[in-house]
């Protein structure tokens, strides 16, 4: 675990030391409040809630959190650090689940940084707060599946931006096949049950739950797996280019 | 300590490296020489655990690369092709990182990073980052990260690469200073880093192994090994002929031993025909052998070995 540790704490501090952070943090916080309270319309919904401004949040993630993550194999590839850092004693899993670690960490800081918006609830009124925190544990996960997925796309190329499309168009297949207007638009062809099954599959229907501050032991364990499962490619995806 | 046994290694139908042995014991620095795509860094990657091999073994101080590979990579220090290192990284946390995914920790970790900053020159540029630094640095600043952890084993490819040829100088010499405790393995295109640095020397091409030697043993199989260069006044071809096969070259004439393990006795009969006609001898030297000629004949295909 210590180098896990190690990994991720570089990987973390080589965010910070960018100003590529920076941009991402003021980027993300522009848009979510333009989207909370103007395309959300949060005044004229007259609740005491966040659902104006975690409804947004699988359209948001959908560019920002590959734009990320898809520097973390990319770049080493490119560079040629891979190779260094898979010869030093340790693990394979050790070095991808490190950088996984240190991204999501970063998406978590920028969650936080959201915290005017819980402030700006409070005061106008006395929403759920434990919806909230569903709300915000829902999203973390969101960010969390979106990223292992941008990983592994990440470690299939050695170009970033290669990396940041495969990942969107991966992305929003998994919003998609839960999608209301696409789901209306499989029934009139397929049967209920093959449509439900189609939608499970969807990050919109597990991310529902935590908005209504239900936390559902299925959705998390569907946000872990495609973590797990990812991330599990992602190591597949890494070997096989090593091996040739 | 490096034992590697019909190491082969094929992308898609291409055989990389095509069965490939040789160990290297410690106190040993082997050169590792070839054209580009000779397999040389494909070969590195496998010693190293980076890539695993199509098939054949490795192993490092005895531990096997593909079954034990954390025992072998912690014997081993790195220096990878163009020297990779974290661009957005300073110095001394790029040395720090690695000497902490070594598993040194606190006043060991402090004394290693010391140790490897004075042995590399890297003290005046240890709070810069490290995509401000010359090349130089950038090559010694990775070598360092090598050397962190004092690695029983150390496998470099190409570390002159790039480097100034003070620069050079300085990284041979420093690969001497450290052969002599630890198995050594480099990689170059530059032949005369065999002679500056290494106690032995293979040479391979299209993935196998060509020549095996030391930097004299090769010499040696060169055609020029044991020929005589006379400058000489008076001198007529003529005469020289009935010594052996005589070439002119700028005025001045070769002859070739017609059996190069009597290269001494050509010597001798050389000067004595130079007292029998009293030829005014202005230069006169014995060949010990080009190197860049005997690796052009053996990596050349051979519609190309003449000249």
């Amino acid at each position: 675990m210590k180098a896990v540790w190690t990994i991720a704490k570089r990987e973390l501090v080589a965010y910070f030391t960018s100003p590529v952070a920076y941009i991402f943090l003021v980027i993300f916080l522009l848009l979510t409040g333009f989207f909370t309270f103007t395309a959300g319309s949060f005044f004229e919904r007259g609740e005491a809630s966040l659902a104006a401004f975690f409804g947004w949040h699988p359209w948001l993630f959908l560019v920002l959190v590959p734009a990320v993550g898809m520097r973390v194999w990319a770049e080493e590839r490119r560079s040629g650090t891979i190779e260094l850092l898979l010869t030093m004693p340790i693990a394979p899993w050790q070095a991808i689940l490190a950088k996984f670690l240190a991204s999501w960490a970063f998406l978590a800081v920028a969650l936080v940084l959201t915290f005017p918006a819980v402030i700006t609830v409070n005061l106008l009124g006395s929403p759920d707060n434990g919806i909230i925190a569903a709300g915000y544990l829902g999203s973390f996960l969101l960010a969390g599946a979106y990223l292992a997925v941008t990983c592994m796309t990440s470690a299939m190329t050695r170009n970033q931006v290669v990396a940041l499309i495969l990942s969107v168009v991966i992305c929003l297949f998994l919003i998609l096949a839960g999608f209301n207007p696409v789901t209306d638009l499989l029934t009139r062809w397929a049967s209920p049950a093959l449509v439900d099954t189609v939608a499970a599959f969807s990050v919109v229907t597990h991310f529902d739950g935590f908005q209504r501050g239900v936390i559902d032991a299925r959705d998390l364990l569907f946000f872990l797996s495609v973590i797990g499962f990812a991330l599990f490619a992602t190591g597949v995806v890494i070997r096989g280019h090593r091996s040739g | 300590m490096i034992r590697i046994e019909n190491l082969v290694k094929t992308f898609g139908a291409k055989r990389a490296v095509d069965g490939i042995s040789f160990s290297v014991e410690r106190g040993e620095v082997l050169g590792f020489l070839g054209p580009n795509g000779a397999g040389k860094s494909t070969t590195m990657r496998m010693v190293t655990g980076f890539m695993p091999p199509t098939s054949g073994k490795v192993s490092i101080g005895g531990h096997d690369v593909a079954e034990s590979p954390l025992a072998a990579k912690r014997l081993i220090g790195y220096l990878p092709e163009n020297a990779a290192s974290y661009p957005d990284m300073t110095v001394h946390g790029f040395l720090n990182f690695a000497a902490e995914l070594r598993g040194l920790d606190g006043a060991a970790r402090r004394k290693a990073v010391g140790h490897v900053v004075e042995l590399c020159f890297l003290e005046s540029v240890l709070r810069q980052s490290i995509d401000t630094l010359s090349k130089g640095y950038k090559h010694r600043t990775c070598l360092a990260q090598a050397l962190i952890h004092d690695p029983q084993v150390l496998v470099m490819d190409e570390p002159t690469d790039g480097l100034d040829p003070n620069q050079k100088h300085e990284v041979r010499n420093l690969i001497r200073e450290l052969g002599k405790d630890k198995a050594i393995v480099f990689s170059t295109h530059i032949l005369e880093e065999v002679d500056a640095a290494c106690t032995r020397a293979i040479i391979i091409d299209r993935g196998r192994i060509v020549a095996n030697g030391t930097p004299q043993e090769l010499r040696a199989m060169s055609d020029l090994a044991g020929a005589v260069t006379l400058q000489a006044r008076g001198a007529s071809l003529e005469r020289l002929s009935s010594l052996g096969r005589v070439e002119p070259v700028n005025g001045a004439f070769r002859i070739y031993p017609n059996d190069k393990s009597k290269a001494a006795e050509l010597a001798q009969a050389v000067v004595e025909l130079v007292n029998l006609h009293g030829w005014k001898v202005e230069g006169m030297y014995s060949e010990r052998g080009e190197l860049d000629e005997v690796f052009r004949r053996i990596t050349l295909p051979d519609t190309a070995k003449k000249t």
